[in-house]
C-alpha cells in the first residue's frame, strides 16, 4: 500500500424501498503523493458519489478505503469528522463560504474545529490567504468578493489545515475564464509545491490540465479522459 | 472548538437575525416579567400587611370578649356562641398586670374606643376617642413627638386631659401649636397636653386620626354601659418573642379564673398578631403561587417559541450545518452550538425580562403606592428559568442539527 489514497473495489448501493440503485460497482484506485488527477465522468456516472467516499462524506457499502494509510471506510461520523478536518481539504463548485464572516474567519474555521489556539489560527489563515493572492482582502466578506475571489478564499481555507489531499469538486463550475484560469493556475501551482490534487470535473480542457485522468461510467473506473 | 468561540459563533448567528431573535426572546421577556412582577406584587403585599400588623406594636396580644374569632387559642362550640358574654372589664386588666399571674406579661392597656365629633371654636371634626392608661404608649409602641402622655393620676382620677393623633391636630387646629389649647368632647373641655408621632394607617384604621383620654376619664364621660369599668378590649405586651405563647396562656389562664368560665365555654379569646400575621402570609404566598402559575404559563409559551425558530433556524441553515461538517465539525460540536444558541436567547430574553419587571415595579410600586419587591434570590431563578428554557427548548431542534448527514446538508440549495 503507496498511494495517500487506496480503494479497493469500493461498493455504493442506495436503497430506498424496494428499489436499489449501485452507483460504484467495484472501484480500485491508487493516488501516488504529490499526484495530480483529475476524475472525470457525465451525470449519473457515480461521480458525485466517488466524490462523497473519497471526501469522506460517506462511507462505502463494500470494499476499502485507506487515506494517508487509514482505514475510513467502516469509521463513525464522529470519526469520519475528525479524518476531513485532518486530512481533506476541499474546495466546492458553490464555494461554500460562510456569508455572516470574514474571509479570514472562513479560513479559520476548520483550524478552529482542529481545537488550534486563536493567535496560531490567525497567522496561518493569514498565510494561507497570502498565497492565494488575497493578503489584501482579508477582512472582506464573500459578498464583497468576486466569484474568483470567493474561490480563491476557498482554496486558502482547504490549504490552511496542510491536509494529504485537496478535493476539488468542480471548482470552475462557477467561473467566467479569466477566473478559470486564475483557480487553474493556483491548483497547478500548489500541485508544483508536492500537494496531492484530486479534480472532479464534467469539462475536458479542465480535466486535462491534471497530470493523470480517470474517466467514470456507470459505476466503474477507466485511466483516460474519453470526455 | 473552545467555549468561548462557541459563545462567539451563537452570539453571531443571534445577531445575524436580529428582528426575528427579538421576536422569539420576547416571549421570554413577557413570561419572566410577568412572573418576577407577580412575585414581587406578592412579596411586597406580604410586607406591607406585615409591617401594619406590627405597627399596632409588639408581642402583642389582645384579649377581646366573646369567643368567635377564628384565631382564638380555643374554639368555641356552636352552642357557647348564643351564651351570655361577660364584657371585659378594668378589673380584668388590672389582674392581667399582675405579675403573679402573667409573670411573662410586661404591660397592660385597656383600650376602650368610641366614635365623636371633637369642637375647637368652630372647627369640628369626626374622630375616634379611645380611653386607656399610660402604658398604652408602650404596648402600641408609639411615641409623643410635642407635649407628653397622660400620668397614671391622671388616668386614675379622670382628669379632663387630651393625647392628640397628628391628623386630629392639623384637623382641628391647622398649623397652630396644639398644646394648652382646650377641645371639646360631647360638651366637656379637655386640655391638649400631647400630640403622638405620626405612623400612618394600620389594619384597625387611621392610627393618626385619634384623640387619647384616660380610662378614668372615658369611663365617666363616654361609657354607654351599666358598668362603667367596661372596656373594649384589653392590650397585653409579653416580654419578648419567646416569651409570646407563654404570656399567651397566663392570660387565657388568668381570663379563666376571672370570668369563672372553663376551656370548654371561653367568653373571650386570646389572639397574638403572630397567628394573624402567619395567617395572612400563609394567605398571600397562595395567591401568588396562583398567579405566577398564570404568568408562568405565559413562559412556557416563549420557550415553545425558541424551540420553533430554533427548528426554522436548523432547517434554513442545513447548507452551513452540513459545511460546518465536511469541515471537520463532530455531531457534538454541532449540537452545542445550536444549544448555545438557544439557551442565549433564553437569556438574553430573560435578563431583558428582569430590566423590565423590575422597571415595572417601580413604576407600579409608585402607582399603587405600595411597595413591589424584586429579591436578588427571585432575580437569580429567573435568569436561571430562562437558560434552562433555553436549553430546553433548543434540545429537539439542536440533535436534529447534530444528526444531519454532511452530504445531504452540503446538496440542500
Amino acid at each position: 500500500m503507496t498511494g495517500i489514497v487506496e480503494l479497493d473495489d469500493v461498493h455504493k448501493t442506495y436503497r430506498t424501498g424496494t428499489i436499489t440503485f449501485e452507483a460504484l460497482r467495484g472501484i480500485t484506485l491508487s493516488i501516488a503523493e504529490g499526484e495530480y488527477i483529475a476524475i472525470t465522468g457525465p451525470s449519473g456516472s457515480g461521480k458525485s458519489t466517488l466524490m462523497n467516499i473519497l471526501g469522506c462524506l460517506d462511507v462505502p457499502t463494500d470494499g476499502t478505503y485507506h487515506l494517508g494509510g487509514e482505514d475510513v471506510s467502516r469509521m463513525s461520523e464522529k470519526d469520519l469528522a475528525v479524518v476531513r478536518n485532518k486530512r481533506i481539504g476541499f474546495v466546492f463548485q458553490q464555494f461554500n463560504l460562510l456569508r455572516s464572516m470574514t474571509a479570514q474567519r472562513n479560513v479559520e474555521l476548520p483550524l478552529m474545529y482542529a481545537g488550534v489556539g486563536a493567535r496560531e489560527r490567525h497567522t496561518l489563515a493569514r498565510e494561507a490567504l497570502e498565497r492565494v493572492g488575497l493578503g489584501d482582502r482579508t477582512h472582506h466578506r464573500p459578498g464583497e468578493l468576486s466569484g474568483g475571489q470567493q474561490q480563491r478564499a476557498c482554496i486558502a481555507r482547504a490549504l490552511v489545515t496542510n491536509p494529504d489531499i485537496i478535493l476539488a469538486d468542480e471548482p470552475t463550475g462557477n467561473l467566467d475564464s479569466v477566473s478559470t484560469h486564475d483557480v487553474l493556475t493556483l491548483l497547478h501551482e500548489l500541485h508544483d509545491q508536492g500537494r496531492t490534487i484530486v479534480l472532479i470535473t464534467h469539462e475536458h480542457d479542465v480535466a486535462m490540465e491534471a497530470q493523470r485522468q480517470v474517466q467514470i461510467y456507470d459505476g466503474l473506473l477507466s485511466e483516460g479522459a474519453h470526455v | 472548538m473552545n467555549p468561548l468561540e462557541t459563545v462567539r459563533t451563537a452570539f453571531t448567528a443571534v445577531m445575524g437575525r436580529k428582528m426575528r431573535s427579538a421576536l422569539t426572546m420576547l416571549g421570554i421577556l413577557i413570561g419572566i416579567a410577568s412572573v418576577m412582577l407577580t412575585v414581587g406584587l406578592g412579596a411586597g403585599a406580604q410586607k406591607s400587611i406585615t409591617d401594619q400588623i406590627n405597627k399596632l406594636g409588639s408581642n402583642l396580644l389582645i384579649v377581646t370578649s366573646g369567643a368567635n374569632t377564628g384565631l382564638t387559642v380555643n374554639n368555641s362550640s356552636a352552642s357557647n356562641r348564643t351564651r351570655f358574654t361577660a364584657p371585659l372589664t378594668l378589673n380584668d386588666a388590672t389582674a392581667l398586670a399582675d405579675k403573679n399571674n402573667c409573670p411573662d406579661v410586661l404591660r397592660v392597656a385597656p383600650v376602650s374606643t368610641t366614635s365623636t365629633t371633637a369642637y375647637v371654636g368652630t372647627t369640628s371634626a369626626t374622630t375616634s376617642v379611645v380611653g386607656t392608661t399610660p402604658d398604652w404608649l408602650g404596648v402600641r409602641a408609639r411615641t409623643v413627638t410635642t407635649g407628653r402622655f397622660f400620668t397614671t393620676g391622671e388616668s386614675s382620677t379622670g382628669s379632663l386631659v387630651a393625647v392628640i393623633g397628628s391628623t386630629t391636630a392639623s384637623n382641628l387646629f391647622g398649623t397652630a401649636y396644639p398644646i394648652g389649647k382646650t377641645v371639646t368632647l360631647t360638651g366637656q373641655s379637655f386640655t391638649v397636653i400631647g400630640v403622638l408621632d405620626t405612623v400612618g394607617s394600620t389594619l384597625s384604621g387611621n392610627e393618626d386620626d385619634q384623640i387619647v383620654i384616660p380610662s378614668g376619664t372615658y369611663a365617666q364621660r363616654f361609657s354607654t354601659s351599666t358598668n362603667m369599668n367596661t372596656v373594649t378590649m384589653i392590650l397585653l405586651e409579653a416580654k419578648d418573642k419567646d416569651s409570646l405563647s407563654a404570656a399567651l396562656q397566663q392570660a387565657t389562664t388568668t381570663m379563666y379564673v376571672m370570668h369563672n368560665v372553663t376551656a370548654l365555654a371561653p367568653d373571650f379569646s386570646v389572639s397574638s398578631q403572630q397567628a394573624l400575621v402567619e395567617t395572612i402570609g400563609s394567605l398571600t404566598t397562595i395567591l401568588t403561587a396562583l398567579l405566577s402559575g398564570i404568568a408562568g404559563i405565559s413562559l412556557l409559551v416563549g420557550g415553545i417559541g425558541v424551540m420553533n425558530i430554533m427548528l426554522v433556524s436548523v432547517t434554513e441553515r442545513i447548507k452551513e450545518i452540513g459545511l460546518r461538517k465536511a469541515l471537520g465539525a463532530r455531531p457534538s460540536v454541532i449540537m452545542l452550538q445550536f444549544l448555545v444558541e438557544a439557551s442565549m436567547l433564553g437569556l438574553m430574553g430573560g435578563a431583558l425580562g428582569i430590566a423590565l419587571g423590575f422597571g415595572g415595579g417601580q413604576l407600579l410600586s409608585k402607582a399603587i403606592g405600595y411597595p413591589v419587591i424584586i429579591s436578588v434570590a427571585a432575580t437569580a431563578l429567573a435568569l436561571g428559568v430562562s437558560l434552562v428554557i433555553g436549553i430546553v427548548a433548543g434540545v429537539y431542534p439542536a440533535w436534529r442539527a447534530a444528526k444531519l448527514a454532511p452530504i445531504d446538508a452540503l446538496r440542500n440549495e
